[in-house]
């Protein structure tokens, strides 16, 4: 018999249950990943992020987080146009995150 | 006994302020009466074991101070019984009853370190696995303190305790705190690479040479996690780890992890003791409890009062560069006042 009730799930982020293996992948072919500030100049600049809520930031740090549902979701707004690269501070090759992030996801029983 | 009236310039501290402005004050031809309320000259410094950002063992910062203070008159354990103020000058009276009369005072009185324990939420003296700064400071110095296990698989630091917190009673950034964490993180990712390593911090104030470097390196080469939130509670769980609690502001979700050691850095906070120096020679205390220079710009080692000086972290929180600068600094500032009333 259903009364109507349910249990809402935790959405607390347990740091040391999380599968990092993605983002560690993704840290060793782009290095520059790790040094992201989440300053937020990536979206301010993002074509995509507008219409669709694209945000380097926001994949960097769901990946760190081991939210790769999240990223996943994401990944197809972005058109490549490069501007985030271009304004990143710490010089993040954030086109080549994205890239190797969707690589990862293509071939993610090879390479995980 | 140094009696040489017309020469001798009282130092309130032997840490690095107190011995810094004692030996530029050699060096500049006056003689500098140094006291210390500790059995030992250092301070802080000589409870540490490395400095950012070279590295440098904290010791070697202090071994030449042994040879430049040779001569110089140290009063260890010691206190200010009284000041009084005299037609040209200082009459100081000690605990172990010396009287030094003096042209100038100079406080290098330093600051305390926040006592963590009164940040209850974190559990510091409460539960085992968790230390402070200093404590691990001390670890990296002598090896022994039960609390810090063999081989930690998690360990994590929390950025200003006690600094930036109204409710502590202290507004101020304690300003080496954030740089100390990323230090001590890659020191001990460099002696558990395989340890997961948590930096939970309100904002990461890296504003010092080669600070920014260190912070890069910790995310790119030592691979710590940076999450932007301060703990909130810290509970014990059934295995005698610490269970912290905190949230990701920048995912916007609350955060949990499981740690085998938990540093809290301390921030730098005014030492209460010390402002009774103050008050015998009349001087008001800052509004957050340091000792108020003459303004905070131009005149930062200088006070309201002729022949009174400051230097170091006694008129707010400091670098040791910063620090050993404000000393010569002071120093020079004694200099130029007792030629002109020469």
């Amino acid at each position: 018999m259903d009364f109507g009730f349910g249990l809402n799930p935790s959405s607390a982020i347990e740091l040391d249950k999380q599968d990092l293996r993605l983002y560690d992948k993704l840290c060793r072919i782009e290095p520059t990943a790790a040094t992201c500030i989440a300053c937020g100049s990536c979206s301010a600049t993002c074509t995509a992020a507008g219409y669709s809520g694209m945000s380097v930031r926001k994949l960097l740090i769901d990946l760190q987080r081991g939210r790769n549902q999240e990223v996943e979701q994401m990944l197809s707004h972005c058109m490549l146009c490069g501007k985030c690269t271009m304004v990143c501070p710490r010089g993040i090759n954030t086109r080549m995150v994205i890239l190797t992030v969707c690589r990862l996801y293509d071939n993610v029983e090879g390479v995980l | 006994m140094l009696l040489n009236m017309k020469e001798i310039v009282l130092v309130v501290g032997g840490g690095i302020a107190g011995l810094e402005t004692a030996r530029e004050l050699k060096e500049l031809g006056l003689s500098p009466v140094i006291v210390e309320k500790s059995s030992s000259l250092g301070g802080h410094v000589a409870q540490w074991n490395c400095l950012f950002p070279d590295m440098t063992p904290a010791r070697k910062v202090l071994e030449p101070y042994e040879s430049a203070l040779k001569d110089v008159e140290i009063h260890l354990e010691t206190e200010i019984a009284s000041i009084n103020r005299l037609q040209k000058g200082y009459s100081v009276v000690l605990s172990d009853g010396a009287a030094v009369p003096c042209k100038a005072v100079v406080f290098a009185t330093g600051f305390k370190l926040f006592e963590a324990e009164k940040k209850e939420e974190y559990g510091y003296g409460v539960y085992d696995r968790v230390i402070t700064n200093r404590d691990l400071e001390n670890w990296f110095n002598t090896g022994s303190d039960s609390r810090v296990p063999e081989k930690p698989s998690a360990i994590g630091f929390v950025h200003c305790v006690g600094s930036r917190d109204v409710k502590a009673g202290n507004t101020q950034c304690s300003k080496v705190c954030c740089i100390t964490a990323i230090k001590q993180a890659i020191e001990m990712k460099e002696k558990f690479p395989n340890a997961e390593i948590y930096c939970f911090y309100m904002d990461l104030r890296l504003f010092g040479k080669k600070y920014e470097d260190f912070y890069i390196n910790a995310q790119k080469d030592y691979g710590i996690h940076f999450i932007r939130g301060r703990v909130s509670e810290v509970s014990e769980t059934i295995d005698g780890r610490v269970l912290v609690k905190a949230e990701d502001t920048l995912v916007g979700k609350p955060v949990k992890v499981r740690l085998d050691l938990l540093v809290l850095m301390a921030g730098i906070v005014c030492n209460k003791e010390n402002q009774q120096l103050l008050q015998a020679v009349s001087l008001p205390v800052d509004e957050d409890g340091f000792f108020r220079s003459k303004d905070n710009i131009a005149s930062i080692t200088e006070s309201d009062r002729d022949g009174v000086f400051f230097a170091g972290t006694c008129t707010g929180p400091k670098t040791i560069p910063e620090t050993i600068a404000e000393a010569r600094s002071a120093a020079l500032n004694v200099y130029n006042y007792l030629k002109s009333r020469r």
